[in-house]
Order: C-alpha cells, then sequence, then structure tokens
C-alpha cells in the first residue's frame, strides 16, 4: 500500500489555468491551489469551487470514472476529471484545464453534449426477436462477450470530442455520428439476437462510417479501454465491405447496371433507416406492398425534383473518373432508382378491383 | 404542448451555439510531434531503399544458395535470371517495369490500403490529425467518403492477394536450403525464413483476416473452429502495428544480405555445406 | 412578474432518471400518457449507473431450488422483519419478469452454460441470485433504460414525426416545487434549467418521484451531489409522510485512501468471490462478529468458509458474506478497538484466494478503481475499507400496490431509493436494482391510471409559481451571507459525527439543536455569480432539503431506542420486539417536523408460514408468537382432519 507510513501528508500549492467564460468569450485563469497526495484534478476543481471559485461550473456525478460527466481537457489531452491523478503530473508543472471542444460550450468547463444524444436518438434501437418471450433468451457468453465490451461504454463522450472528424471540422455534424455510435452500431450488429440485418448499411450511408479514418484517437481517450477501432469500427467497415464493396459484386453492378439500388445509400444524408427517407426508395414498410396492390395511391407524394450532385467545389463533375459513384448523375434526382415501388406510381391495372 | 418553445438545442444540424473561444490550437504539452515524426522519417527511409532497390536490377540472386530476396520474388521479367525466374519470364525487360512487376503492386496495395499504414499516413504525412487533440492540417475532410479513398475498402481483396505472394515467399525460403553440394543450410536461410515467419504473422494479423475468419459471424457458439482461428488471430492483431514495422524491418534486411551476399562484400555464414 | 417562465403540459411528470424514474417512464408512456423525465444531470448518468454488484431476482438459473418465497424470506430477514411485507413480496415475486424484461430492450447480462441468465452470490441471499454485468450491472440497467426510452421516442416519430411527441427528456433540470391545487391534488412541478438558470413550470396532473437517496448529508459518503434528498423534501412539503428514516445503510467497504475518493465503494462482490477481511493483526475477524440470528447459516471456521466457495451446498457460508450493517458494525468495532488501518479502516484482500487473471476478469472496475485512484494493485495487495454512507431505506411512505404516496395528498407517487418500506431497517445487496424495477413499473403504470381517474386536471396557481421563484430566488439575491459550502461542510459534520454508524441520546439530542442552527443560518445563504450554470446557487437551494430529510433522520433516531438493521444505539444495543411493530413516521407541519408512530402492517399467516418458529421467536412479540402458534396448530388440525 506503500502510504501507510505518511497516509495524510500536507499539501503542496500548485499553479492551475482554468478557462472560465461563456458562449460570449472567455480565457485562461490562473489559480494557485493546495494539492494533497492522492487527489485527482476533480478534486482540486472542488476545492477551487469551495473556496476560490464558488460558481466555477463543472460537471461530475461519481468521482469514480463510472458515470462519464467529468470530461474535460487536462493539458490538452481529453480526460476525466476524476481519473486523472495529480501524482501524473510534475510538481512545478501548470495544470491548465479547458472544456471540451467540440461541443458548444455552456459556462466555464460545461459544455453542451446534446449532439451526441441526438445521435443517439437517431441510432435504430435493438430489434427483439419477435418470437421469444422474455424469460425465454438464450444467449452465450462467447456470442455476448463483443457487444458487452461495447456496452462498458459510460457514454463521457471524449471520443466523440476527440475525433477530428468533427473536432476539427464542424460541418460534418450532421453526416457523422461518431465512435460512440459506431460502436453501438457494432454492438447491436453482433447481438446474438437482434434482427436487424441493414445496421452495416446504416453504419455506412446514414453514420458517417466512410468519414472515419481510423487514426485511433478515440480508442486513445476512451477511459473504459474499449478498443473502439479495432473492436468496433474496422469490423464494421470489413462487414461493409462484405456487402457494398466487395469488387467482384461491384464489378458485376457495373456491368450489368444494376448497382443503383446501393448507389442510392451513398446519398450521404442522415435519415434514419426506417423512415422512408424518400418517396421512391425501397419501401420498408411491410403494408406498402399490400397498399400498392390495392390500387392508385393518390395521397403520394410527388417525386421533387433534384438537383444534380456536384463535386465538392459545387460544380458538376467533369469526368466520372473523379467523381464519387459511377455514371452521370441522374435527371430524375439522385434518390430516385428504377423500378419504382409501385406504391409510388399513379397508376392501376383496370382489372384490378377498387 | 409546449407554449413557449425552449431555446434549440445545441449541437443540431445548423445550429449556431458557440465552442469556447480557446485561443491556444493545441494546449498539449507532451512530445505529440515525435510518433508522426518518426513515422515520416521510418517510411521515406524505407521507400527510398526500396525504390533504389527495385531499379537496380541487380544484385537480387545468390546462385550458389539460391537465395532469392523479396523484392525480386517472384522475377517475372526478361532480364530475370533464367534460375532465378521460378515463375517463368512473361514481361518485357524494360528498365521501368520492376522485376517482380506482378506482385509489387498488390503488396503496394496491401500496405497502403493496411488499416495500420493508413493510420500511420493519416497522421504523420497527411496530418489529419497529426495526433489527438491536435488540430487537422486540413480545411476540407471527407475522409473515405468519395473517390480516390473510397479505394481503402480493397484491402480484403489486396490481403488475398498478399496471402497468395506470402505463399510465393515461403516457396523461396525453401528453395534456398541449398547448396553447390545439394542441401544447404546458412545464416541466409535464417533471415529468409525469419522473414517469411514474420511476413506471416503480419499477413495472417490483418484485420482482414481477423473478419473472414470469423469476425463476420453472429454467433462464435455454431462454429467453435472458426472461433478458435478468430481468437488466434486477435490476439496476432493487437500485434498489428508492431508487426507491420518489424516486417519492413525484416525486409529489408533479408533483401540487404542478399544483395551484400550477391555483392561479395559479405560471404555468407555457413552452418550445413 | 418579471420572471418569464416556460411551461409545459404532461400527464405524468417522473422526476428522476434512475432506474425507478426510466421503468416508471416507460410504463407511463405505453399507458399512452405524454411523459416528461426530469434529471438533475445528463440523461444516462443517474447515480443508478454506480451499482455493480446486480439485480436481485430469483430466476433459479443458477440453484434451481430458489424461488421467491426464498427471496422473500431473506429479504424480510435482511430487514429484521422491519420490512413492508406486501412490497417485500410483490419484488419478490415481480423480480424476474421485470429481469427477463430487460432483456427484450437489449440488455446483455453474463450467460451461465446453457445460456440463461448468470446469477451470483451477495450478502444474505441464500442462493446466487443476482443477475450481473462484470461489476458494472447499473451502467448496463441504465443504459438499457435509456435506449428503450430511445426505441419507443423513435416509434413516437414514425406516428406523429417528433421524437418528443410523447416522451421528453429534461436533463439537468432541477424540481425545487411540487404544485398543489386547493383539494392537495398534484397540479404541477415547478423547477429550473442548471444550464440557464431559466425557470420552468410542469403542469401534469401526476408526479412520480424517483429521485434516489440523501448521501450528501454525510462526509463519508458513496453517493454523488446529487443525493440531497430532494424527492423526500419534496414529498414532505407536498403533504406526504416519510417513514423508516432512521435507517441508514453504512456500506462497510467503501475506499478509505486516498483521502480524496474516501468514501467510494468497493463492491460487495470482492467478498462475494473470495475477499476476507482481516485486521492489522492479520486475524480474520469476521468469525467473532456472527450474531446468534445467523449463527445457523455461517461457518465457523475458516477451512469450511473456504469450502463455500467451490462447494456452497454442504458448506456454511463464509461471515464476510453477512448483511452489510453486521459488518459495518464490525469494522467499526475492530477500528475502534486500534486494530484497524494507518487511514482508519480494514483490509480486504482478494490476492490470497484469487488468480490475478480471475481476479481482471471478474472484478474489472475495482481492479481498475484501484490502479487509477489509489495506485493500488488488487492482485498483489489487499485493499484498505471502511464503513461509507451509502443507501437510505426511509423514504415516502407509499401504498405497496399502487406505490401512491400516503398522506394528504393526491397524485404523487414514489419508486426507487426515494420510497421506504421495502427494504425494512436493512436493505439487502442487490434488491435496490430489482426494487427500482417492480416499483418502477408500478409508479408508472398507476400514475397513468390515477390520470385516466380525473374529471378534470388541477390547475396550479399563480400565488404559488411566484412563491416558488421567490424561494428560488433568494440566495442570489442576499449579499454578504454565508457560502453554501461552507453549510454544507458543517451538516455533514453534524451527521457524520452525532447521527452516524453509532448513535447516543444525548449526541442525537445534540445534534437536533445544531441542525436547527445550521437552518437558520440556511437562511441567510448568499451565493455568488448569475443564473447560469452556478454551482454555488444549486447547492444553496439543495441545503434546504437536506436540512428537513437530515432533521427527520435524527429525531427518528432518537425516538427509536433499539438496535435493528441500519440504526444501531450504543444505549440500547439489542433488537427490542416492541419495537418491531412501528415505524416511525414524520410530516412536515408548517415548518416543523413532527414525528408519529404508526403501527406496521401484519403479515397474512401464508406469508408467516414461511419462516421457521424458531427464527421467529427471535424478532415477535410474545403476543405475535402465540398467534402464530395458534395458526400453526390450526394448520395442523386441519391437516389431520384430511
Ligand atoms: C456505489 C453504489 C453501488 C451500489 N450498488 C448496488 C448494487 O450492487 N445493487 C443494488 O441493487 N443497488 C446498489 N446500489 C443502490 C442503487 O444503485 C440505488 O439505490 C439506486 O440506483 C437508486 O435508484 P433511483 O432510481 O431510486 O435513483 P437514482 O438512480 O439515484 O436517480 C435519481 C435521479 O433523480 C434525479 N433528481 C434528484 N433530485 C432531483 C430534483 N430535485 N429534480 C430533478 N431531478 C432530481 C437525479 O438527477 C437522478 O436522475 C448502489 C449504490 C451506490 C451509490
Ligand atoms: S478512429 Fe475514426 S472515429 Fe476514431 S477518432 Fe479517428 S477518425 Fe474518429
Ligand atoms: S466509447 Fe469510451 S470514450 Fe467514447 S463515450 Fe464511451 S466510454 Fe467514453
Ligand atoms: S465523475 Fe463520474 S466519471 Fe468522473
Ligand atoms: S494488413 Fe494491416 S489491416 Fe490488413
Amino acid at each position: 500500500m506503500g502510504n501507510q507510513d505518511a497516509p495524510v501528508k500536507t499539501g503542496t500549492t500548485r499553479h492551475f489555468r482554468i478557462w472560465r467564460g461563456d458562449e460570449s468569450g472567455g480565457e485562461l485563469v490562473d489559480y494557485q491551489v493546495e494539492v494533497n497526495e492522492g487527489e485527482v484534478v476533480l478534486d482540486v476543481i472542488h476545492r477551487l469551487q469551495a473556496t476560490q471559485a464558488p460558481d466555477l461550473a463543472c460537471r461530475w456525478n461519481c468521482k469514480a470514472g463510472k458515470c462519464g460527466s467529468c470530461s474535460m481537457e487536462i493539458n490538452g489531452m481529453p480526460r476525466l476529471g476524476c481519473m486523472t491523478r495529480m501524482s501524473t503530473f510534475d510538481d512545478n508543472e501548470t495544470v491548465t484545464i479547458t472544456p471540451l471542444r467540440t461541443f458548444p460550450i455552456i459556462r466555464d468547463l460545461v459544455t453542451d453534449v446534446s449532439f451526441n444524444y441526438e445521435k443517439a436518438r437517431e441510432t435504430p434501437a435493438f430489434a427483439p426477436p419477435p418470437d421469444l418471450a422474455p424469460g425465454e433468451y438464450r444467449m452465450q457468453q462467447v456470442d455476448v462477450e463483443r457487444s458487452q465490451e461495447f456496452r462498458k461504454c459510460i457514454e463521457c463522450f471524449l471520443c466523440q470530442n476527440t475525433c477530428h472528424v468533427i473536432r476539427d471540422h464542424e460541418e460534418n455534424k450532421p453526416a457523422f455520428s461518431g465512435p460512440r455510435f459506431f460502436i453501438r452500431a457494432a454492438e447491436l450488429d453482433m447481438h446474438p439476437l437482434d434482427t436487424r440485418n441493414d445496421r452495416k448499411e446504416y453504419a455506412q450511408a446514414s453514420q458517417g462510417l466512410g468519414y472515419c479514418n481510423i487514426t485511433k484517437c478515440c480508442t486513445e481517450v476512451c477511459p473504459e479501454g474499449i478498443k473502439i477501432t479495432d473492436n468496433a469500427i474496422i469490423p464494421m467497415k470489413e462487414r461493409v465491405v462484405d456487402r457494398r464493396y466487395d469488387p467482384l459484386v461491384w464489378l458485376g453492378s457495373k456491368i450489368f447496371r444494376r448497382g443503383q439500388r446501393e448507389a442510392e445509400q451513398t446519398a450521404r444524408e442522415s435519415a434514419p433507416v426506417g423512415t422512408a427517407h424518400s418517396h421512391a426508395g425501397a419501401s420498408h414498410e411491410p403494408g406498402a406492398e399490400a397498399e400498392a396492390e390495392r390500387g392508385v395511391h393518390w395521397g403520394r407524394q410527388v417525386p421533387q425534383p433534384q438537383a444534380p450532385a456536384v463535386d465538392s467545389r459545387g460544380r458538376l463533375p467533369i469526368s466520372e473518373f473523379t467523381f464519387d459513384r459511377p455514371a452521370a448523375p441522374s435527371p430524375f434526382g439522385e434518390d430516385v432508382t428504377f423500378p419504382m415501388p409501385p406504391k409510388d406510381l399513379n397508376y392501376a391495372h383496370p382489372e384490378q378491383k377498387d | 404542448m409546449t407554449t413557449r418553445t425552449a431555446p434549440p438545442p445545441a449541437g443540431l444540424p445548423g445550429s449556431v451555439r458557440q465552442r469556447a473561444a480557446i485561443a491556444a490550437r493545441t494546449l498539449r504539452t507532451d512530445r505529440w510531434w515525435f510518433a508522426p515524426l518518426i513515422t515520416v522519417i521510418g517510411l521515406v527511409a524505407w521507400v527510398t531503399y526500396a525504390t533504389v532497390r527495385v531499379f537496380m536490377h541487380d544484385r537480387y540472386w545468390v546462385g550458389d544458395y539460391h537465395y532469392l530476396t523479396p523484392f525480386y520474388s517472384p522475377c517475372v521479367t526478361e532480364r530475370c535470371l533464367p534460375e532465378a525466374a521460378h515463375f517463368g519470364r512473361v514481361l518485357p525487360g524494360w528498365w521501368i517495369i520492376p522485376d517482380a512487376a506482378l506482385t509489387l503492386p498488390f503488396l503496394l496495395l496491401f500496405r497502403l490500403t493496411c488499416y495500420y499504414y493508413r493510420k500511420a499516413y493519416y497522421r504523420s504525412f497527411w496530418l489529419s490529425p497529426p495526433a489527438c487533440a491536435v488540430p487537422d492540417a486540413h480545411k476540407r475532410y471527407t475522409g473515405e467518403t468519395r473517390f480516390p479513398l473510397l479505394g481503402q475498402n480493397l484491402h480484403r481483396y489486396a490481403f488475398y492477394a498478399a496471402a497468395i505472394i506470402s505463399a510465393i515467399n515461403t516457396w523461396d525460403a525453401i528453395l534456398a536450403f541449398h547448396s553447390p553440394e545439394g542441401f544447404g543450410f546458412g545464416l541466409g536461410n535464417v533471415i529468409l525464413v525469419g522473414n517469411v515467419l514474420m511476413l506471416w504473422a503480419y499477413t495472417l494479423s490483418c484485420h482482414s483476416c481477423r473478419h473472414v475468419t470469423g469476425g463476420r459471424l453472429k454467433h462464435f457458439s455454431r462454429h467453435p473452429v472458426r472461433y478458435r482461428l478468430w481468437t488466434f488471430v486477435s490476439k496476432l492483431n493487437v500485434r498489428h502495428m508492431q508487426l507491420a514495422w518489424i516486417t519492413l524491418g525484416t525486409l529489408a534486411l533479408t533483401d540487404f544480405y542478399i544483395m551484400a551476399v550477391a555483392s561479395g562484400w559479405i560471404s555468407d555464414l555457413r552452418f550445413i555445406n | 412578474m418579471t420572471t418569464r417562465i416556460e411551461r409545459h403540459h404532461y400527464d405524468v411528470v417522473v422526476i428522476g432518471a434512475g432506474g425507478a424514474g426510466l421503468r416508471a417512464a416507460i410504463e407511463a408512456r405505453l399507458a399512452g400518457k405524454r411523459t416528461a423525465i426530469i434529471s438533475k444531470s445528463l440523461f444516462g448518468k443517474a447515480h443508478t449507473v454506480m451499482a455493480e454488484g446486480g439485480a436481485a431476482a430469483a430466476m433459479g438459473n443458477v440453484n434451481p431450488r430458489d424461488n421467491w418465497q426464498v427471496h422473500f424470506r431473506d429479504t424480510m430477514r435482511g430487514g429484521k422483519f422491519l420490512n413492508n411485507y406486501r412490497m417485500a413480496e410483490l419484488h419478490a415475486k415481480e423480480a424476474p419478469q421485470r429481469i427477463w424484461e430487460l432483456e427484450t430492450y437489449g440488455a446483455l447480462f453474463d450467460r451461465t452454460k446453457d445460456g440463461k441468465i448468470s446469477q451470483r452470490n451477495f450478502g444474505g441471499h441464500e442462493y446466487p441470485r443476482l443477475a450481473h454485468v462484470g461489476d458494472r450491472t447499473g451502467l448496463e440497467l441504465i443504459r438499457t433504460l435509456q435506449q428503450k426510452i430511445v426505441s419507443l421516442q423513435q416509434e413516437d416519430k414514425k406516428e406523429h414525426g417528433d421524437y418528443e411527441a410523447r416522451i421528453k427528456v429534461f436533463a439537468e433540470t432541477t424540481i425545487t416545487d411540487l404544485l398543489l391545487d386547493s383539494d392537495r391534488r398534484i397540479a404541477g412541478a415547478f423547477g429550473y434549467y442548471r444550464e440557464s438558470g431559466e425557470f420552468v413550470l410542469f403542469e401534469a396532473p401526476a408526479v412520480v418521484l424517483a429521485t434516489g437517496g440523501v448521501g450528501r448529508s454525510y462526509k463519508v459518503t458513496s453517493n454523488s451531489w446529487e443525493y440531497t434528498g430532494d424527492g423526500h423534501a419534496l414529498a414532505l412539503r407536498a403533504g406526504a409522510t416519510l417513514i423508516n428514516m432512521e435507517f441508514l445503510q453504512f456500506h462497510p467497504t467503501g475506499m478509505v485512501w486516498p483521502p480524496s475518493v474516501k468514501g467510494i465503494l468497493v463492491t460487495e462482490s470482492v467478498r462475494g468471490d473470495g475477499g476476507v477481511l482481516r485486521n492489522s493483526e492479520g486475524r480474520r475477524f469476521m468469525f467473532d462478529y456472527v450474531p446468534d440470528v445467523f449463527r445457523k447459516q455461517y461457518a465457523e471456521t475458516e477451512e469450511e468458509a473456504d469450502r463455500w466457495y467451490t462447494d456452497p451446498d454442504n458448506n456454511r457460508r463464509p461471515p464476510e458474506l453477512l448483511p452489510r450493517d453486521e459488518v459495518a458494525r464490525a469494522i467499526n468495532a475492530e477500528v475502534k478497538a486500534g486494530r484497524g488501518s494507518p487511514a482508519g479502516g480494514v483490509y480486504l484482500d482478494v490476492s490470497t484466494r484469487l488468480s490475478p487473471e480471475e481476479i481482471k476478469r471478474r472484478l474489472p472496475s475495482m481492479y481498475h478503481q484501484f490502479k487509477e485512484l489509489a495506485d493500488v494493485d488488487i492482485t498483489k495487495q489487499p485493499m484498505e475499507v471502511g464503513p461509507t454512507c451509502h443507501y437510505v431505506m426511509g423514504g415516502v411512505e407509499v401504498d405497496p400496490d399502487t406505490t401512491a404516496a400516503v398522506g394528504n395528498v393526491q397524485g404523487l407517487f414514489a419508486a426507487g431509493e426515494v420510497s421506504g418500506g421495502m427494504h425494512g431497517s436493512n436493505r439487502l445487496g442487490g434488491n435496490s436494482l430489482s426494487d427500482l424495477l417492480v416499483f418502477g413499473k408500478r409508479a408508472g403504470e398507476h400514475a397513468a391510471a390515477y390520470v385516466d381517474t380525473l374529471g378534470t386536471r388541477p390547475k396550479v396557481s399563480t400565488a404559488d409559481v411566484e412563491a416558488a421563484v421567490e424561494q428560488a430566488l433568494a440566495p442570489l439575491e442576499r449579499k454578504g451571507g454565508e457560502s453554501p459550502y461552507r453549510l454544507q461542510q458543517d451538516l455533514q459534520t453534524v451527521m457524520g459525527d452525532l447521527v452516524g454508524i453509532i448513535r447516543r441520546k444525548s449526541e442525537l439530542e445534540e445534534a437536533l439543536v445544531r441542525l436547527a442552527e445550521l437552518r437558520d443560518r440556511a437562511n441567510r445563504v448568499s451565493v455568488a455569480g448569475g443564473r447560469r450554470y452556478n454551482p454555488g446557487w444549486h447547492l444553496a437551494l439543495d441545503l434546504r432539503n437536506m436540512l428537513i430529510v437530515s432533521e427527520c433522520t435524527a429525531r427518528a433516531a432518537l425516538e427509536r431506542e433499539e438496535s435493528r438493521g441500519g440504526h444501531t444505539r450504543e444505549d440500547f444495543p439489542t433488537m427490542s420486539p416492541k419495537w418491531r411493530t412501528v415505524n416511525l413516521v414524520c410530516s412536515l407541519d408548517g415548518d416543523k417536523v413532527r414525528l408519529e408512530h404508526k403501527p406496521l402492517p401484519k403479515m397474512p399467516p401464508e406469508l408467516m408460514k414461511l419462516f421457521d418458529r424458531a427464527e421467529l421467536a427471535k424478532y415477535l412479540t410474545d403476543e405475535e408468537l402465540a398467534e402464530f402458534d395458534a395458526l400453526t396448530a390450526e394448520a395442523h388440525a386441519e391437516e389431520a382432519a384430511k
């Protein structure tokens, strides 16, 4: 236990710089604070609150690395305040504490992390097998272990904060869900009893899996030690490869022109799967077929003309080679595929009754 | 339901709430630049050496002991020494064509699209990002969502090719147990075999390999053999980065050793014959 | 009034986003009610995430002899027969169903070989009974419920085009007052957004309290800042009553070193998986502290105890697995006798019995916690542990079946730690998580049903809202007063030193005097800064709640002249059957805390018969025993007649 000879040593005074401010601006403020042996950064913040800065805003709950509330950046690295021991710093080292950069600031060390809750809400939930009653679930430990790793996540959002895709590129936020939700997608895709089989497509098309360049910063900062990149992102990318980029299939579709249905899924919109994001996309609703058979669907949405897809500079692509999908942009709009589902056609066969 | 709508939650697409105005671009105090720097130095040095060697078209074969450097395996151009060309000489012997022109492109593709090397060069060459919590050097970023980088998804097929090439290298290493008297065994064999072992370790630790052996399964419990395989590959996979660097080292070392022996700078240390 | 107030209309407002709150919200939403969930911290961070050991449910997956009767018996034993029998019964019966339900929401518990939910041993439970996921069961529970809510929101989005059409989460929002109409029916809840300091009014005819416990009033506690007894105080002020407030559970094993993590929990599964307690002399002292009531079930020698881990059917369990209060008291006694560790605890050691790999696999987060926080490698060294304030058994007095609060108020429901009665004088480990699910569901269901019975909706009166605003703004408007942090520290000292684990009459009396002083000082607290995310202000508002709840605890502790479960009086060291028949009920009379005696509901014969006479003799009064004998005689006679 090492510490038994001197359980309580009186503290030394250390230099801290803490970012104080809100959305209208802020700055690093210097503090001299007493630090005792065995303390963590969060203790120092609490001492500051109790002594010099009663209105210093900071989130925390458990003080044991279990709730993921106290995320902050300490000397530039995203970390949990309650899990960063003061002994990891040199005695005369200045400790700089700033709020998470990727999310909008509320005040001091508190940021608005609602981005993450929005993304959580868009990720399709667990789809239980319809034929199993509660109590009848049987799963083997080896089958649940992979998903259990991801369920260790304490939602500290440090990975989300560190990921350069959104940290350095605010404009990617709508299209990119971030590592926390890649592990969620992987968790469900590997769940032995989940009945959805479009999670890979969803991850690619709507979560922005392709934005990740596997530079592993999420794994580096995860306080739970979840191997986000190796065990979730890369396997998901590989699973996508199985379906989407398998060169043989791709080649086949190039030759036989059958690939458009899949190409539709590259459309970079983040509408959740299942809420039929275009009138003409393959309908996921089970009733659609029956409805179509009943005849004219007058209440259908009329296709809106779509602007042609443009390249990154906002121009029409010059050569197919540099464009991200095969063939010229469709005059019917990028998200219309043929044949159109019968439900979307204003036509009923004369012999069909009502 | 709500008589006065709450302020729009920020973080939503189109929100206007500001991030904290922190002046410094990064506040990291450790030597975060060290890892990318060393990666650049290492990769540039290796690529330079490899390029020089590939276009040397010489000193790749030790006739006495049948040592063939992996950079020229299999040797398939008309320039190749006939005894070094185990798989025929099918390509013209122009200077610009590497003698192992049938395999090198795949090896290049394999390493270029390797998940580890991607991380390494995205970080150290493309600076996207140079290190965690250090800003990306680019204004716009689309990751691997569009054309050239979309091609990274070809890794699976590069892996299959690499597995075949590893088999060829293994064959080379076996043929090299040779001396003018028949069977022979020298330091060169140790190096060749070591290299091949490492190449296998690297190739099998590939993420694509992990996926095809078992990673793609939903129920391990129904495929016990593949689960065992997957567990084995997963163990190797943890060391994928180390193996990536080790194999660069063993490749260069093997090649250099054979060049040295072939040029007569040193003579092979023989244990048997 | 100058302050703008945001108003929302809901059918059911659930205060608290822990296990109980989320389960209640799910049920209310499934009943078709528009539901708001309110939480002081972010969504998914409530205290429930910290629960480690597991959730007790008699599923019988590991030992098929387990069933609800055994679970019920264990619960009553653990609570020293002071439990509300009906709650304990419902809990034991419904827990398995509630756990299985979680699987359909996507929970992934650890599995047995045949693919069922694995169950583990825990203090006070006769059979392995705790469904668990490593040592992060609470996290799994809350995340699962959170994700279920998301999935309901996705359904609503499909149907109504809006995720929040029927269920909305108000994170980082604190409720400071419940508002009633003139018929004393709940009309709404008033609070503020922590982020902006803006006020918000929820108009709703039914409120479910699920705000958790009160531990923040203590110096050494495993509880977070959220646990300021808000729900208890809100209920009191709304006219409801609290019972059993004298019973606080001190978890026997909290970390005692380093000082900054003092109080943080070392999960009981450390002991369940083979951890032993030793004092500074190296003696395994728990053998000296087995009380008579438990003598039969616990091992007497180290050898027998050691054998139990591998062969539980033929050996008695080690005394380390005694109920928490016994272990806490034993540790306290050892430390007081000068046989403690330097930091004032004892040693808990798993390294002697388990291999390092095994420890890392079974107790990953403990390994992690000690490594990171204390720089102790538990695979090699013992841990230093001591008692820490952990759980409050007392809480809002509720109707067992509907969870409706008893007292002078309608439309108020309570579930989870904030409700009282279920655990009696002491809670068994693992019974809380299942309690959350069982009574959370009931609360949601009955709150929804209550809304359906209403003809007209109760109306919030403007005057009440104005009063609430004034209350809330007071600390900001006062100048030059005391700092709330200071006051909180003083409160913690009073409670820790005078109303702590071992209590005395004189100290309790002193505590009441000091609490009165503190209440007076609390009226003069002032805080600097503005309304936006100002923790000082938030604390000042919470103090009001902590103070009244602490007073209830102190008064009840003074009144109850016996020692039982989570209440130990040095001057009355034994259990008294007379006191077993009594619940102490707190209510608020204007500003004053009032305490009354109330008889405990009587257990019906069919439940009574689950126990041995010898066991009952330890708890019951003579009259009750006579009744029991008459019953058994009757039963025998009937059998003979057949
Ligand atoms: C360290 C630790 C370990 C534990 N281990 C176990 C275990 O292994 N097994 C077991 O069964 N039990 C365990 N428990 C006990 C169990 O976790 C708790 O009793 C249980 O989680 C309480 O849940 P709850 O739903 O009642 O409240 P909580 O989960 O605490 O939630 C309270 C909610 O109410 C909100 N709230 C509070 N006041 C207000 C207000 N004024 N306005 C708005 N919102 C408010 C809070 O923000 C929070 O969301 C443990 C407890 C601790 C502390
Ligand atoms: S590995 Fe991918 S998801 Fe993780 S931080 Fe890097 S870019 Fe982001
Ligand atoms: S994956 Fe890790 S870093 Fe990301 S939110 Fe979860 S615990 Fe935090
Ligand atoms: S306070 Fe809970 S993780 Fe730090
Ligand atoms: S070779 Fe590196 S991942 Fe495949």
